[in-house]
């Protein structure tokens, strides 16, 4: 089965050969960096980070990453720290919240796919992709209007535009630690 | 990853930070209990009539043991076509109705057609499924639209049933056997709003949680009859709000009056600027 798209090996300007391994980066902008491992294997590519890699299985473990807005540990209202709190989820909902917007999205592109074909979920995924980069600077709250529009949130009102909108947070980040942490200088 | 000087903003919506809080508390207090959410145990009860449905609720809020409110309004209004009772937790239901009846507002300003209650109906599976019954709100949702009169109801964790007469909450199987024995299809008005009223008044009497006034509301394809309350308790006591008394409801024995001798000791003028 052979894929549309050919992937150039750097080196040697030809098709990618057998066995032959190519990591893209992109260059370092504000906003996320992806990086996309593809392998190539008699001319086939294949994404092998897709949507999935931005499931969360579990929550973050403890000493390198604390509960807590500022990532410390917070002994006054979580308690003493261990390692069973960090990693499972101490709500049966937490977990399925978290991962519930990648999961709607990944149902709703494989019902596409089956219905108008690949290309549908390609070309939206495209947009979607060009609407997550339309950010404020990192300390600063972005409305996310395009993203909205693309997944249909504007339309509707649910739990998240009601309890704890980020928008009417009372905390912000110092601007330039949350810049030079956007731009991998921290 | 996250550091300690950079701030990552909460995820919008529910927050879980005080579940492992909350479950490290409760194993504290030996004996001592966390607070309650007031719980609405209720009677509600609907029925479809040849012109539209009927929907009756008790009115009373318990708290535990405790009455917490005693004229509870359990009818919410989601669309001028579409009303729906609440049974469970009293804010779930309150809060879903709130955001069912925004996004069917919503849907109706966009495409300018009214609600049909199906859609309310998926509007709510999909939501009370998605929190997997963590939201305690049954509901019993009751409309008339362009394709006909409709009551259905809805579980906590998404299920959905539609039927010609239910009742659901703590006093529904009193409720549900008087609906048994009196449901005709194509009941006339006064017929259909006497049974939901007994059906009412049976799971008040039989029921704890279940009390004080009937609530009925009445929707037809002209007009919504909200009747608040239908039918007032004959427990219901006459307790005055207001403690003011009128100038004369106590009666004047003697009277003696002692005028007040005052010297002028001092007099200081202080001019006042009028500039």
């Amino acid at each position: 089965m052979h894929s549309t798209t050919v992937v150039f090996c750097k080196r040697k300007l030809t098709p990618v050969c057998t066995g032959c391994v190519v990591i893209k980066k992109r260059p370092n902008r504000i906003f996320n960096t992806v990086y996309r491992k593809e392998s190539g294997r008699n001319g086939i590519t294949m994404n092998t980070r897709g949507l999935r890699s931005q499931l969360k299985d579990s929550v973050p473990v403890a000493g390198l990453c604390p509960q807590g807005a500022y990532g410390v540990q917070d002994s006054l209202r979580s308690g003493f720290t261990s390692v069973k709190n960090e990693l499972l989820p101490s709500h049966p909902l937490e977990l399925s919240e978290k991962n519930f917007q990648p999961n709607q999205d990944r149902m709703n592109f494989s019902t596409l796919r089956n219905i108008q074909g690949l290309h549908a979920p390609l070309k939206l995924q495209m947009e979607y992709r060009a609407a997550r980069q339309i950010q404020r600077l990192p300390f600063l709250q972005s409305s996310n209007l395009a993203l909205d529009t693309l997944r249909g949130n504007d339309e509707s009102i649910g739990f998240e535009d009601i309890l704890n909108d980020p928008t009417q947070s009372e905390m912000m980040g110092e601007p330039h630690m949350m810049v030079e942490y956007k731009l991998g200088l921290l | 990853m996250a550091l300690s000087n950079v701030l990552e903003t909460p995820a919008a919506g529910f927050n879980f930070d005080n579940a492992a809080r909350n479950a490290a508390l409760e194993g504290l207090f030996d004996g001592g209990q966390t607070p309650k959410p007031m719980k609405t145990g209720t009677t509600i009860a609907g029925v479809v009539f040849k012109d539209g449905v009927v929907l009756g609720a008790d009115t009373r809020a318990t708290s535990s043991e405790v009455v917490a409110d005693k004229m509870c309004a359990k009818i919410h209004h989601i669309a001028p076509n579409i009303y729906c009772c609440g049974a469970g937790t009293a804010a779930d239901t309150q809060k879903t109705t709130d955001l069912l009846s925004s996004n069917l507002t919503i849907f109706s300003l966009n495409s300018g057609r009214n609600p049909r209650v199906v859609m309310a109906v998926n509007i709510l599976q999909d939501m009370l499924y998605r929190y997997r019954g963590q939201i305690g709100a049954n509901l019993i949702l009751g409309g008339v639209d362009c394709t006909g009169n409709h009551l259905y109801t809805v579980g906590p964790y998404g299920s959905v049933n539609k039927v010609p007469y239910l009742s659901m909450g703590s006093g529904d199987l009193a409720a549900l056997g008087i609906l048994e024995d009196g449901f005709k299809p194509d009941m006339e008005l006064e017929k259909a709003k006497e049974l939901v009223r007994l059906a009412i008044h049976a799971g008040i009497m039989s029921d704890l949680g279940s009390g004080n006034n009937i609530d009925i509301c009445v929707i037809t394809r002209q007009r919504v009859d909200y009747i608040r309350p239908y039918q007032v308790s004959e427990y219901k006591d006459n307790r005055k709000t207001k403690y003011k008394y009128r100038p004369g409801t106590t009666a004047v024995l003697t009277e003696k009056v002692v005028p007040l001798k005052l010297e002028v000791v001092q007099e200081s003028m202080q001019r006042m600027d009028t500039a």
